[in-house]
């Protein structure tokens, strides 16, 4: 892991990985059976983005509940309990089985073809770490239907409400986590494998491009705090059905402990979400500035701080519930340490496009349109770093705002620059260009409708959470009511993209992009089920 | 791993080492998980984060009087939902010296026909205060029992340490009756009975 | 030349927008305390902090992204490093930093000092209203939402306040340092009145701190801010602070109102007079989970209208009530409820919605068993 590697030596399996490879692409089992069954990179990694993006609209189709009751006051659609059964699975689905699956998906395509690798280091166990997540999540939609409903704690899940106050299906809904987080943990442990063994001859670690970098820290992290989170849904399993009481205070244990310890895998678990679309935007820009990123080293040493510190922050979730001033300070200095690595990346991304030449094809609008908003989105993470000033904002719409920024024009665009970017490579061909270019335009101004005036609704004191407002919101939720349903709209745009791009239009080169570098680029478009069985020669550019 | 994995790459001994770390940082990660239960607990106690007290008795510290200065004690007593019982409190609150012995008295009376467990939980306010509050005997260190209209008087003896912060000049003490429930009642009969083997 | 005008016209956008943010019910409230004002101004540094370095940033970004195309004849440079650069924008926003961190630290340990407090009160969240308590006052009462549920299903105009009015408002005095003592019965919730800059947890089995000095009379609304259950959205607070002289007077009036409702206990009362007392109980308390008809929401709220055991066993029926029910949203009503009260309620659900046990739960019962 040291950064200045020696040149490794020529990796000596390569030849049996063709030969083992041999026998199981001679009969390849056919139709479903073959999907089922697959330990092909590629193939899996179509798996995980498909599933993440059926998810992403089940997920969806839930926030459009939430923003279809709260589009004017009064209840109209849904009742308070099944609006929180709403916003909770919203949550849940989008971050574990939308976002985080998406990036798993492109890391499978894309780091074996980034780091001149046959396929993952462990082929079967990536089958099974994709094959646990349908599993999970119909197992966790099914708690919907079932007596007393699913989970309706938010996706947080703070104790007692999760555990003495929840619905009978709550041990589902762990069952479910569980089974989520073992998925994530074998696809993290794949892909250090994968990206410490079985790079290409010549590349060292500092040659690697910084999607494979920044994957490399998420899996770190990924390993770190999954089992954390795993350890408290045990814990709150066990309060449920065995009569402990780690949380209850009626038995002597602390509500709050629970806090600590969720936040203690939930603040690194945001970075998880955000570091691969680090990565991405990293490889986007240059190749459409047609200039090296500028600052390569600072973009990892930021990568690996950020990643450090955010198991030093956690508590910045919990500044009001009465932490004593020592801590409250602690936590307030480290988040605000935290822009400072983000502020580099901004800065480094600005100055790579600084006297470079510069066109607009849709993975580049993607990432420019990352990188404005998700700096706000991080300026209004600075705000609420600020503790005092967070007794106001804590639990309102302005940290609705703040999480959705860097979450969806954050994270969610930056894996429709990848898949936009990586499509050609994919399919072989262009997405549609004048598509693509609505579907930019629609989602941009459907994410700032929908999300700016929550900036607005939440200093002006709207809680979140709540299913039904006081009247001096209403105009604000308006427009983010018809912005939110212009946001999902587009997204069908997205998916006529994706669609159009897999059964034919413009051909696309090996090297799709010209200003395009890294490794993916050198083998055929579409790209092969099979590549690089012989690891290619790699020669490193400038870094 | 090897019956998950036969492919030829996976032979590589980069990856088993890397994957046998991994499980070992993951073993270890779940284990501290559980472990920052009790650290949790302690950090508090030392620290006084939430207000947690120890829950063990202290021996008074015989460290003289400070007479230049009054702190005032609350008591505060609360009830919750499912034990039938009253608690009530001699003083709503004394003046003390840092450094002076206190007793107060508590009523506990079960206003129902059936016996059962209950337990008071102490919490602390402000809480840095809780780390200079030495509780030499407190009705809260145990479970109760009180049979059907049982009446039970039981003091709290406390002492504030000298060291107290000069700002803290009103500390609260709350004590929240809890039911002990069924779930639990087994535990504590092999634990009283000295047999915990199967908890 | 070309950059500066960029950033000329940046600000100058900004600077007309500014306005429109700032207009009220579009910003944080300055508020009505000490407190309250310094986090505004914190609020509002930090916030023009972010809109300079944002008017930098973005000035670039955009400014390359004009002058740097290729479609305008951009040939692209080959720089990728320059130490001296990295430094400076690493330093530099270290430094800003610091500079917000110390008036936040400030305001942060200003907050944290509760001590030579005048009144204390002590806030209770319970599923889903509030309790107050003047300490040492023998003053308490439950503050629920008063909005009527007609209003929110859209039956009803809304009023004014919609969903921020509540029966009994927590009273408070002006100009005297007030201490919360915060807690919970059964789940996490939040106290927060924007005005009044106070936002804190309120945990069950633990105490949190805080305090107020209002300096001016007036209403101040607020919400619960933690989610809590099913009517999170339902539990507002309302504080109305009044001049010192003014809020003893209305202290005074609580108390013997207290005590002549306590005389109440040793008449014996009719069934109408509990029926309509109860009716009234059960409104503002126990409809938001039994239903307004008793049919409740299985499974978690269990129905009353019909229920066999309730209608057969008054003693467990009244049990319930007093004691409520370990581990589920049903407080103990012991304390929060007076005898006649709970005899009212009682009564209430034994014979309305087709129960018609014609049972008259008296005061006096509730008391004697109350005072054992």
């Amino acid at each position: 892991m040291a950064p200045k590697l020696p040149p490794q030596p020529p990796l000596e399996h390569s030849s049996a990985a063709t030969a083992g490879g041999a026998a199981a692409h001679h009969a390849p089992p056919r139709g479903m059976l073959r999907w089922l069954l697959t330990t092909n990179h590629k193939e899996i990694g179509s798996l995980y983005l498909i599933f993440s993006l059926i998810m992403f609209f089940i997920g969806g189709i839930f926030a459009l509940v939430v923003r279809a009751e709260l589009f004017q006051p009064g209840l109209q659609l849904v009742n308070p309990e099944f609006f929180n059964q709403m916003t909770t699975m919203h949550g849940l689905i989008m971050v574990f089985a939308a976002v985080m699956p998406a990036f798993t998906g492109l890391a499978n395509w894309m780091i074996p073809l980034q780091i001149g690798a046959p396929d993952m280091a462990l082929p079967r166990l990536n089958n099974f770490s994709f094959w646990l997540l349908p599993v999970a999540f119909l197992l966790l939609l099914s708690t919907l239907l079932m007596p007393g409903g699913g989970p309706n704690f938010g996706w947080t899940f703070y104790a007692p409400l999760s555990t003495t106050f929840a619905p009978p299906s709550t041990t589902f809904f762990i069952l479910s986590l569980h089974i989520a987080g073992i998925s994530s943990i074998l696809g993290a442990i794949n892909i250090v494998a994968t990206i410490l063994n079985m790079r290409a001859p010549g590349m060292r670690m500092m040659d690697m491009p910084l999607f494979v970098w920044t994957w490399l820290i998420t899996a770190f992290l990924l390993i770190a705090v999954m089992p954390v989170l795993a350890g408290v849904i045990t814990m709150m399993l066990m309060d449920i059905n065995f009569g402990t009481s780690f949380f209850n205070a009626a038995g002597g244990g602390d509500p709050v402990l629970f806090q600590h310890l969720f936040w203690f895998f939930g603040h690194p678990e945001v970075y998880i979400m955000i570091l691969p679309a680090f990565g991405i935007v990293s490889a986007i820009i240059p190749t459409f500035a047609r200039k090296p990123l500028f600052g390569y080293a600072s973009m990892v040493y930021a990568t690996a701080s950020i990643a450090l510190l955010s198991f030093l922050v956690w508590a910045h979730h919990m500044f009001v519930v009465g932490l004593p001033l020592v801590a409250e300070l602690f936590f307030m200095y480290t988040t605000m340490l935290i822009a400072v690595p983000t502020g580099v990346k901004v800065f480094n991304w600005i100055t790579t496009l600084f006297r470079g030449s510069i066109t607009f094809e849709p993975p580049m609008l993607f990432a420019l349109a990352f990188v404005v908003l998700f700096t706000i989105g991080g300026f209004s993470g600075l705000m609420l770093a600020i503790a005092p000033a967070d007794f106001q904002y804590h639990d309102t719409y302005f940290v609705v705002a703040h999480f959705h920024y860097v979450l969806v024009p954050g994270a969610v665009f930056a894996i429709m620059a990848g898949v936009y970017y990586w499509l050609p490579k994919w399919t072989g061909h262009y997405p549609n260009v004048r598509l693509s270019q609505w579907h930019f335009w629609l989602s941009v101004i459907g994410v700032n409708l929908t999300f700016f005036p929550m900036h607005f609704s939440g200093l002006a004191g709207m809680p979140r959470r709540i299913p039904d407002y006081a009247l001096q919101f209403a105009d604000f939720n308006l427009v983010s009511s018809l912005g939110a349903f212009m946001f999902g709209a587009s997204q069908l745009v997205f998916v006529a993209v994706v669609i159009l791009c897999v059964r034919g239009g413009e051909k696309a080169p090996a090297k799709a992009w010209e200003g395009a570098e890294d490794l993916e680029w050198s083998v055929p478009s579409p790209a092969p089920l099979h590549t690089f069985e012989t690891p290619p020669t790699f020669s490193p550019h400038v870094h | 791993m090897s019956h998950e994995d036969h492919d030829a790459r996976s032979r590589n001994p980069g990856v088993r080492r890397t994957v046998v770390r991994s499980v070992a940082a993951l073993i270890g990660m779940f284990a501290f998980a559980f472990a920052l239960v009790p650290l949790y607990d302690v950090f508090c106690r030392v620290t006084g984060i939430n207000g947690k007290v120890d829950n063990t008795a202290q021996a008074v510290v015989h460290e003289g009087v400070d007479d230049s200065r009054y702190v005032t004690v609350q008591f505060i007593t609360r009830g919750s939902s499912g034990l039938p019982w009253r608690m009530e409190v001699e003083t709503r609150q004394v003046r003390v010296h840092p450094g002076q012995t206190s007793e107060v008295n508590f009523t506990f009376r079960n206003q129902s026909a059936e016996a059962n467990w209950g337990r008071a939980v102490p919490s602390v306010s402000p809480s840095r205060a809780s780390r200079h509050l030495r509780k030499v005997s407190c009705f809260c260190f145990d479970e109760q029992y009180l049979e059907a209209g049982e009446r039970l008087e039981l003091p709290l003896v406390f002492q504030l340490a000298r060291d107290l912060p000069p700002d803290v000049n009103t500390v609260t003490l709350v004590y929240t009756l809890y039911p002990v429930t069924d779930a639990r009642a087994p535990l504590r009969a092999q634990v009283t009975a000295g047999k915990g083997d199967e908890a | 030349m070309r950059t500066l005008l960029v950033w000329v016209a940046g600000c100058w956008t900004l600077a007309g927008l500014s306005p429109l943010a700032l207009a009220n019910g579009w910003n944080m409230p300055v508020g009505v305390t000490d407190l309250s004002r310094e986090i505004y101004s914190l609020h509002m540094t930090i916030f023009w902090i972010c809109v300079a370095i944002g008017v930098v940033v973005f000035g670039v970004m955009f400014y390359s992204l004009f002058r740097f195309r290729r479609s305008r004849g951009a040939k692209a440079d080959n720089f990728h490093e320059n130490t001296t650069v990295e430094v400076l924008w690493t330093a530099i926003p270290l430094l800003i930093l610091v500079g917000m961190a110390v008036p936040a630290t400030a305001t942060l340990v200003k907050m944290y000092d509760a001590s030579d407090a005048e009144l204390d009160v002590m806030i209770t969240g319970q599923q889903w209203r509030w309790r107050y308590e003047y300490l040492g006052e023998d003053v308490a009462f439950t503050s629920n939402m008063s909005t009527p549920r007609a209003q929110i299903r859209g039956e009803e105009a809304r009023g004014e306040h919609y969903l921020l009015e509540v029966d009994e408002p927590l009273v408070l005095p002006t100009n005297r340092k007030v201490r919360f003592l915060m807690t919970a019965d059964d789940v996490i919730h939040s106290w927060w009145v924007p005005d009044l800059a106070v936002k804190q947890d309120t945990i069950p089995g633990f105490i949190n701190e805080n305090w107020v000095n209002i300096d001016e009379p007036g209403i101040y609304r607020g919400q619960c801010a933690e989610l809590c259950g099913m009517d999170h959205g339902f539990m507002p607070i309302v504080v109305h602070a009044m001049e010192g002289e003014e809020f003893d007077e209305w202290l005074a009036e609580r108390k013997e109102a207290a005590a002549e409702e306590a005389l109440g206990v040793d008449r014996d009362w009719e069934l109408d007079e509990l029926m309509e007392r109860g009716e009234a109980v059960y409104g503002s308390i126990c409809a938001s989970c039994h239903q307004a008809e008793g049919q409740g929401a299985p499974p978690a709220f269990p129905s009353l209208a019909g229920n066999e055991r309730l209608i057969e066993d008054v003693e467990w029926h009244v049990q319930t009530i007093v004691n409520g029910v370990s581990g589920t949203a049903m407080p103990a009503f012991r304390s929060t409820l007076n005898p006649v009260e709970i005899a009212a309620v009682a009564t209430f659900t034994r014979n309305a919605w087709g129960n018609d046990t014609g049972d008259a739960v008296q005061p006096s019962e509730i008391a004697e068993q109350l005072a054992q």
